[in-house]
Formats: structure tokens, sequence, C-alpha cells
């Protein structure tokens, strides 16, 4: 639901992160919040357990200058991804504009990350959003295991696991390092900027 | 579904607010959407991060409803939190926007409540009429 205030010029998108529980998705806003100029960033909230583990969520807001106009703010949320903080992932989802999916690509993740999906999709239907029409793009992250100890599945595995179906935009990262994680951003950002502007095009006809 | 401000709802909103913070003496009131959108603000917000400050006010709306169906009620429409220097008072405006009211002790909680309630009902019939015209 992106918030267009015709006054300020200015429209307020949400993004939220999500996926398995240690995915990488607060990695993910970290490495943004620490790599992004401070005039155009806010600070980040993160709401976690001694554990490091997120509890509630992280947020981060972000100005992506204008559009048509318009100031474009963004806001980013993460969800917890653990299991059984479900009633905490539909609140995060209320009012969600686009999704970055982030998948773990540990060997040992595979199941979870299909559940993951499963349960965003129940979660977006019960707002009545389909999962097949919201700007999404989905995130391989931990890459930078390739080649070490830790088994990771190959791109290939995971397209036919994830997005063999949905066939939306997909990145691999290394969200610790920093790879393609702004990738990622861009490309979510793009989808959701392009959907507000063809919902600003019809409300500007309405008006009219 | 969007939301639309125009510049004539803006106008309005600001009217009550500002009203609302010289009567009550507080520091400032703002308007939340349930999603953690900002809608609006007057009056002074202390250099507080505001973006932030809607995530976590819409973030802890959702986690006392919460508490309140465990409980059997339907939702608590109202939260206070005491500081030493800044007080928070929340209080829900329809089923759509959360209303934050900062405020120190050169007021008193009974004199923002009561100014509260008197700019209420105006503000639920603006934000109804513009919530009620969501765009799909």
């Amino acid at each position: 639901m992106p918030f267009i205030n015709f006054s300020k010029d200015e429209i307020q998108c949400k993004i939220v992160y999500y996926g398995a529980g240690f995915c990488g998705k607060t990695t993910n806003l970290q490495y943004i919040f620490g790599n992004t100029q401070e005039d155009i960033r806010g600070k980040m909230v993160s709401i976690d357990t001694k554990g490091d583990r997120t509890l509630f969520f992280d947020f981060l807001s972000l100005n992506l200058g204008k559009i048509r106009g318009f100031d474009i703010r963004v806001q980013l949320y993460t969800v917890p991804g653990q299991v059984h903080y479900d009633a905490t992932r539909k609140l995060v989802l209320k009012g969600v504009d686009g999704v970055v999916f982030v998948a773990d690509s540990l060997k040992v993740q595979r199941k979870k990350n299909i559940e993951s999906l499963i349960n965003l999709a129940k979660n977006l239907a019960e707002k009545g959003i389909s999962i097949r029409t919201i700007p999404l793009v989905i995130q391989y992250n931990k890459r930078d295991l390739d080649g070490t100890d830790s088994e990771i599945l190959p791109i290939e595995m995971l397209e036919k696991d994830l997005n063999s179906m949905l066939r939306v935009p997909s990145f691999p990262a290394s969200a610790l390092k920093g790879k393609g994680v702004y990738e990622t951003l861009r490309e979510i950002s793009k989808l959701v900027v392009k959907d507000v502007s063809r919902k600003i095009l019809l409300i500007d006809k309405q008006l009219r | 579904m969007n939301v639309v401000i125009t510049r004539r709802d803006l106008d309005k909103i600001n009217g009550c607010l500002k009203k609302m913070v010289s009567a009550s003496s507080a520091h400032s009131v703002l308007l939340i959407a349930r999603s953690g959108q900002l809608i609006v603000h007057s009056g002074d917000t202390l250099d507080i991060d505001i973006s932030a400050l809607s995530a976590l006010t819409a973030a802890n709306f959702g986690a006392t409803a919460e508490i309140a169906r465990l409980l059997g009620e339907e939702e608590f429409t109202l939260l206070f939190h005491k500081g030493r220097s800044t007080n928070v008072y929340f209080s829900a405006l329809g089923e759509h926007v959360i209303m934050v009211t900062l405020f120190d002790d050169k007021t008193s909680l009974g004199l923002i409540r009561l100014r509260i309630n008197q700019v209420q009902e105006e503000l639920d019939q603006i934000l109804s009429l513009i919530f009620g015209k969501e765009r799909v």
C-alpha cells in the first residue's frame, strides 16, 4: 500500500525482506545501512534477541530521489525467519509493496527455503495479494561459501526449487561481503517504483 | 490498494493537529498508518527519527493487539509510556491510523487525553473519508 502524498509530492513504499531463519535478511539491511550515505538513510532499528535472531523486525528507511516529481521514500523491513513467529511476519507484511525473498544457498537449508516461500505465498494471499503479481525479487545468499567445507546448492537447483513457477529476477549474493546486495535492492526498488508509477497515472486520471 | 492524501485533506488534518498541540502543550502529534508509514506530524519532533518512530509505533500497536486478543479483548485503544523527560501517548483513530502524542512534565496526561478526545471525532471523520476511498 504505497502512501501517495500529493501535497508534499512524496511517495512512501514498503519493501519486506523475507526468508527462513539465518538466511541473511538482517545482514542485507546492515550492509545497506553501513554503505549508504548518511543523508539519504535513516537510523537502522532492530528488535532482536540476545542471540542475534530477529525477534520482531529490522527497519531502515532510504530516500531514493525523485521520480516524476515525487520524492520516493522506501522503507525496508525484515521479518523473523523462525517458523513459530508467523504472527509477527503477518504483521510486518501489512501494507507491503514489494518483497525480496532471501534464500539460503546452504544445502541443509533447502527444505526451509521452500517452506518459507510457501509461507510467504500463504501470508500474502491472506492479505488478498498474489505472490505472482506483487513486485518480487529472489536473492540466493551465502554464495561466498562456495568452495568451503559447507556444501551449497548450485544456482540451477535453487532456481528450479524456488523460481521455476514465479520466474522473477534473481541474484546470487553474499550479504556478508556485500556482493549482490545493491543489485537486489536496485531491482526490487525499480519494480516497486514502476508499479507505483502505474498506480499514480491511474489515480491522476481518476482525480481529473 | 493505495491511500491518497490531497492538499485539502492534509490542511484539515493539520488544522486539527495544530489545535491539539497548542491546547495541550504537547511537543508534537503524529498520525501514523497501521502499516508503519507516517501520514503527517505537527509540532516539535525533538530531532527524533520519525520514520523509525512510525515503524516501531505500528509494531507496538500490532503486538499489543495480539496481547488484547489473548485476553479476549478486541484491541487496546490506547497505550502510554512514561519516560524521565518525555512521555508518549498512543491512541487508535479508527482501524487504520494511530495518533502519537509526545509530551513532557510541563503538561499532564489528563489534559492530553482531554484534548485528544476533543479532536478525535473530527479526525475520525476526515480519516474515514480518506481511507474509505482507497483506490485499487
